[in-house]
């Protein structure tokens, strides 16, 4: 029951503490780690939007300086200068010079005849009027194709310009070098996943891809997703890994070129914090855990012990409450047994006065009527043994205090008791230290003490023997020892004689109450009692009680 | 030993009226009352040499009866008379000048030694100060003189 009670104190306060500890922690860690995430994915996505911008910008510098170098070669040379086969290749020259990239320069008429060309394959001759960028280049005047096999059977693009000259229009048109434009556009590519390409409108891979996926195939990737300018996104991809795509457009938003990154391959450094974290908020919430159990334990057992004694304490009380009701009752009944005690006594005193007349002494049973009287006299004396013990005994408990000499009252106990010992035959002697201090206690009681104490000797000895009685100062208490040179007190017994009701004179001569009451009165004042014995020497009683320095009136 | 004169004090009057009877046997002058109040009566009347007084008594209890005996005749002796080894009760009437006191049930002799020690007492007492006094009537012949 009372423990079953503890153990649910325990469990509250652990619970208690833990929940105000764990909570806090969590949710800080938590909290924590989220928004330091976030700031490292947003750093991640600004360098990837970044690396984006920025080269898309290169890419776009590449088209324009390509295009532009082109426009002035048209702008200005003639279609009859440029028809020449060596003005052209003359021409092809300055560009890569000037600029480089190029595959090839061809020259066509206004109604798609390839009139003159420079490069690498044979393509003079044929005639492009039904090539779609034939007719984007025709009406735009400037045009940069999508990639395309053509002709030639490989992807490629070209950049291609229209010139109007007096009354006729012609094509300067140019193909890029697909090496060094995808060396261009894989600059982007980053770590030992990442990827960058282009693709187009519809969706169509534009450049060759670092892994898987061909040119010109269609990308799954929907262009329609990234917005203007450039974007990022976060996609999961066909094994299940969240991807980082940065999307930008170019060329007047034709083509897209996009760089992908693996989000977890970025994201190593902060799961290594995550890991960190976890540990540390895991390994700090086993030290709470066993401080909390710990402290708690201690605590309670603390709280178990402190409820121990005090029940202790509570039950001494009651028991103290109980001696000092039995005590009252007892004095009562002593008082009331008393009286007529003594008129019995008196009673019988009278008959044995009456018997030594002359006619009593005549009467056969004279002998028989002593006796009996004497028998009454012995018992009255029993009686009145136990009557006075009983009154002893129901003696105010708590001390009163007062300024107290204890010489003092050894002296008073010890001539009380003088003429008492004398007709005994037994002497006492006294040695007391002299300048012991005054204290605070409570002199009736101690005369109390002391007059057992002494009482008890003088009966332990019977007859003829000394008692000896000493005070002494021993550290912070002082010392009164009494002494008997009687019988001595057997073992067995010596842990008992302080109980109350229990005594080893015989057959009803003492009322075990004297010991008992020194005893509790001994207690009650903070000071003990201790006896020592040997069997044919003697005994020694020793009170010792703690000098209380009197308040200063 | 003169033959003295005692007053017993008791409200146990079997008690009283029986110490009366055994100590009359014993060839002292005895009386008895039951209360503080006719004691003090008596003793302005008849007063006693010795007077044996019980402590606990219904009305006037010991301790006062003796401080109004004291106050009334300082020259007669107190035995007190205790239910139990009461020290507090004993000293005090010590104090106040008891010659002794005795424990209830007490035994005869032991009570007869203590009247004849305070009648003793008493005796001596009385003596000195009759010799002072006598002493005080004689006119110093220096004072004559002078």
């Amino acid at each position: 029951m009372k423990r079953q009670l503890y153990a649910n104190l325990r469990r509250k306060i652990v619970f208690i503490t833990l929940a105000v500890a764990f909570i806090p922690l969590i949710s800080l860690s938590v909290i924590i780690y989220y928004q330091f995430a976030q700031v490292f994915r947003n750093k991640i996505e600004e360098q990837i939007e970044y690396r984006a911008r920025a080269q898309g910008n290169a890419i776009e510098l590449f088209l324009k300086e390509r295009t532009a170098i082109l426009l002035a070669m048209a702008d200005t040379y003639t279609f009859d200068y440029l028809a020449g086969e060596d003005n052209l290749g003359k021409v092809f020259q300055i560009m890569n010079h000037r600029v480089g990239g190029f595959i090839d320069l061809g020259l066509i008429d206004s109604s798609g005849r390839h009139v003159a060309y420079v490069g690498p394959y044979n393509l003079l001759g044929l005639n492009y009027y039904s090539q779609p960028w034939f007719g984007e280049v025709e009406s735009k005047g400037v045009y940069a194709s999508d990639v395309f096999t053509g002709y030639r059977r490989t992807p490629h693009f070209i950049v291609a310009v229209r010139r109007q000259e007096s009354n006729r229009s012609w094509i300067l048109r140019a193909t890029i070098d697909s090496d060094v434009f995808e060396s261009l556009v894989r600059a982007a590519q980053v770590g030992k996943t990442g990827d960058a390409f282009i693709i187009n409108r519809e969706g169509i891979y534009q450049t060759h891809l670092r892994f898987d996926g061909e040119i010109l195939s269609k990308s799954n990737l929907n262009p329609i997703i990234f917005g203007e300018g450039t974007t990022v996104l976060e996609k999961v991809n066909r094994e299940g890994r969240k991807v980082l795509y940065a999307g930008r457009w170019l060329k007047k938003n034709n083509w897209l070129l996009v760089i992908s990154q693996d989000a977890s391959e970025e994201m190593t450094k902060l799961f290594k914090t995550k890991r960190m974290e976890i540990i540390i908020v895991v390994s700090g919430c086993l030290l709470i855990i066993l401080t909390t159990i710990f402290t708690t334990r201690l605590t309670v057992s603390h709280l178990e012990m402190a409820d121990r004694k005090m029940n202790e304490l509570n039950a001494q009380l009651v028991h103290a409450d109980k001696l000092a009701a039995l005590g009252k009752m007892a004095a009562g009944v002593a008082h009331e047994i008393n009286n007529p005690l003594a008129v019995i006594a008196e009673k019988t005193g009278w008959m044995e006065d009456l018997l030594t007349e002359e006619e009593f002494k005549k009467s056969q049973n004279f002998e028989e009527y002593k006796k009996s009287l004497r028998k009454i006299e012995e018992h009255v004396e029993r009686a009145r043994k136990v009557t006075h013990g009983m009154l002893g005994f129901a003696r105010r408990m708590e001390p009163h205090l007062e300024d107290v000499d204890i010489n003092e009252i050894l002296n008073e106990t010890v001539t009380f008791l003088e003429s008492y010992a004398r007709t005994n035959n037994i002497a006492i002697e006294k040695e007391l230290e002299t300048d012991l201090p005054i204290i605070a206690s409570d002199h009736a009681q101690l005369q109390q003490v002391f007059l057992n104490l002494i009482t008890n000797a003088i009966d332990e000895i019977g007859k003829d023997g000394l008692v000896y009685v000493s005070s002494s100062r021993i550290n912070s208490d002082i010392a009164v020892s009494v002494r008997d040179n009687g019988q001595g007190i057997p073992k067995e017994y010596q842990a008992r004689v302080f109980e109350p009701f229990f005594t080893t004179k015989p057959g009803g001569k003492g009322t075990g109450l004297g010991l008992s009451i020194t005893h509790n009165i001994v207690q009650n004042m903070g000071g003990t009692i201790t006896l020592e014995s040997e069997k044919g020497k003697g005994t020694t009683f020793t009170v010792r009680l703690p000098i209380v320095v009197p308040e200063k009136k | 030993m003169d033959e003295f004169s005692v007053l017993l004090v008791d409200d146990e009057k079997e008690f009283l009226e029986t110490l009366i009877k055994r100590l009359r046997k014993r060839k002292l002058k005895v009386t008895g009352v039951t209360s503080g109040e006719d004691a003090l009566r008596i003793l302005k009347e008849t007063p006693p040499d010795v007077v044996v007084l019980d402590v606990r008594m219904e009305g006037m209890d010991g301790i006062q009866t003796l401080r109004e005996i004291k106050k009334v005749s300082p020259l007669v002796e107190v035995i007190m008379l205790t239910g139990h080894a009461n020290l507090e009760v004993a000293v005090e009437g010590m104090e106040v000048g008891a010659f002794d006191y005795l424990m209830k049930p007490m035994d005869i002799d032991e009570l007869l030694y203590k009247l004849q020690d305070a009648y003793k007492r008493k005796t001596i007492q009385e003596q000195k100060i009759k010799y002072l006094e006598e002493e005080k009537k004689i006119p110093s012949p220096l004072l004559g003189e002078g």
